[in-house]
């Protein structure tokens, strides 16, 4: 069935998807971390009184504010190309996006459009307490945004708490509840936004270790750097817990996506974890996809042991899940062969029901829908004829997630050398070190969109896991014209983020004593 | 009569606001303009049409397509 679908248009759909996501995830995590560490810069003004912290504080806030303003509406874009270019994912999964997303829009409107006036025109207009409350709330909107929107996305990585409507070809919502506290969603949200925190937190070093390099605003750029530093400790421990978490609850719902982000082609008990490893040009077993490492360098039992708290567990690699395996739970999950047979029976019977339906046979449509019901669960194999085509790039899935989680540990020596050097007051004189942190602002970025690489990528070939893939999910429409808004994206959102930059390092190299907004 | 002093008060505050802003501020909100503007009235109305609410009037209709497509597509 594969060969009825444009695969040009399915692969300009998705780099169009992935250009707009990508930009607009370049605005947002500093956003979400932003607010809170001028949050608490401010609370420390209020109960010290201390007005060197205001200074500090309004800064902060200026750069927030440059970024907030840029980086507002990027995400509609995706909203747009929902509707045109995805048309097919968008009804199916209609009324599952539909409340969350409507939850976001208010929570957005009230709390962020609301409260951010009073942050930036209030200051000596309101009183300080009703000023720290609306930058407290302005952090806690834009978060709560967030939310709603990776819950969405938890879904579609973890689809619960709905019912297929085979009349509408509609998802429809039966528990809310379900969908909002599924261990996927709150894994999803939890590790995001504590990696959107750690990115804020390298923001404000590097920009700080940039002044003590120039010898500029020392004590500012000083006071900075321990705010940031012990928040961004505290958020990359709780980034590497919940990845932790995340990687347990991968294994068990995409085991695909785990075998791709480590490597792992055939699945072993006491599995060792690949730390570092170079993946060759070729391969040998006659699976581009599936490439031999050149090099690896593995700890024994250890994936084991993340994976399932046990070292001498089974974890299953991309040829078990391809034939079928039993988890250590003693759950049997079927070859993809079997998952494909199931999925092509939904597909025949969803055809059939609506068949029947037309001609009024009530038996026929009966029968139908109960070989929906048994089926549905793989749904989507149905599109594939070949096994192989449900393995997502497991280079690029293996690479990002190691860069992802290498930069992490960096993150996370580069919180404690900053306290120690502060501690120590020797921060200024470790050259090296304020370099190290400036270059880490990039690597910040690198890291944050990897972990979306290894989300979106690792899932492949769903759009929504196991019952709709990538391919089926498009629109039927002329690839000339995704190709011209491609491009045309690429043009606004290049000119935006050259503005950020621009305005940005103009307001950088003013400094806090230029009286912020 | 509270209503409308509370008003005020809330319109002097925006006001006061917009106009004591630094030039920083008026750069972002003419990008915030330009943008808004290039998003709902060139990108939205010329080249991101819905699909489904531009094809077809109701809902059932729109159903029906998305079913064909799923059960019988084509390139």
């Amino acid at each position: 069935m594969i060969e009825n679908f444009d695969m040009s248009l399915v692969d300009w759909s998705r780099a169009q998807f992935a250009l707009t996501a990508m930009y607009h995830w370049i605005f947002v995590p500093l956003t979400l971390g932003l607010a809170f560490i001028i949050a608490i810069m401010e609370t420390i003004y209020v109960k010290t009184g201390n007005p060197e912290w205001k200074k500090i504080t309004k800064f902060w806030m200026t750069l927030f504010g440059i970024n907030f303003a840029i980086g507002v509406a990027t995400g509609i874009i995706l909203e747009f190309e929902f509707g045109t270019n995805w048309s097919n994912y968008s009804w199916f999964v209609g009324d599952i996006f539909g409340a969350p997303l409507a939850v976001e829009g208010i929570m957005a409107f009230f709390m962020e459009s609301t409260f951010i006036a009073v942050m930036f025109f209030g200051w000596n207009k309101v009183s300080k307490k009703f000023h720290l409350i609306s930058t407290w709330l302005v952090a806690v909107g834009s978060n709560l945004s967030a939310l709603w929107i990776l819950v969405a996305n938890g879904w579609m990585q973890n689809p619960v708490g709905m019912k297929f409507n085979p009349d509408t070809a509609r998802n429809e919502m039966v528990n809310f509840w379900d969908v909002l506290f599924s261990p996927t969603a709150v894994n999803k949200f939890l590790h995001t936004i504590s990696s959107a925190y750690t990115l804020a937190a390298i923001f404000v070093i590097g920009v700080s270790a940039w002044y003590l390099l120039k010898k500029l605003n020392i004590a500012f750029a000083k006071k900075s750097i321990v705010v940031a530093a012990v928040f961004g400790l505290i958020t990359s421990l709780f980034t590497v817990m919940t990845g932790d978490n995340s990687a347990r609850e991968i294994v068990r719902d995409q085991p695909m996506k785990f075998a791709a982000m480590e490597g792992l082609y055939d699945g072993s008990k006491g599995a060792g974890l690949v730390a570092f490893g170079i993946m060759s040009s070729t391969s040998e077993n006659g699976n581009d996809n599936m490439k031999d490492f050149n090099f690896k360098l593995e700890i024994p039992n250890l994936l084991s042991y993340m994976a399932y708290m046990d070292g001498d567990a089974f974890v299953p690699g991309v040829n078990d899940v391809i034939n079928g395996f039993t988890d250590n739970d003693g759950v049997v999950h079927p070859s993809v062969t079997t998952k494909i047979e199931m999925g092509r029976k939904a597909i025949h019977a969803l055809k059939d029901y609506k068949q029947a339906q037309k001609d009024k046979d009530a038996t026929l449509a009966q029968t139908s829908l109960n070989e929906l019901k048994e089926n549905f669960k793989y749904f989507g194999y149905g599109y594939f004829d070949d096994p192989y085509n449900t393995v997502p790039p497991i280079s690029i899935t293996f690479y990002s997630f190691h860069i992802m989680v290498g930069l992490g540990m960096w993150f996370l020596l580069l919180f404690t050398l900053a306290l120690l050097f502060v501690y120590k007051e020797s921060i200024v004189n470790n050259k090296w070190f304020l370099r190290a942190a400036i270059w880490s602002i990039p690597l910040a970025y690198v890291a944050s969109q990897s972990g979306w690489i290894v989300a979106e990528m690792g899932r492949q070939p769903w759009v929504i896991q196991d019952l709709m893939p990538t391919l089926t999910a498009v629109s039927n429409i002329d690839t000339t014209s995704v190709q011209i808004t491609f491009f045309l994206f690429l043009t606004v959102f290049t000119g935006l983020l050259i503005a950020e930059i621009k305005i940005m390092l103009k307001q950088i190299k003013l400094g806090p004593n230029h009286g912020g907004h | 009569m509270k209503l409308l002093l509370s008003l005020k008060k809330i319109w002097k505050f925006y006001y006061e606001g917009f106009a004591g802003q630094k030039s920083w501020s008026r750069q972002v909100w003419l990008i915030i303009i330009l943008k808004l503007f290039i998003m709902f009235f060139v990108l939205k109305l010329f080249f991101f049409p819905n699909f489904l609410k531009t094809k077809y009037t109701n809902d059932k209709d729109r159903g029906d397509y998305v079913i064909e497509q799923l059960t019988n597509p084509k390139k």
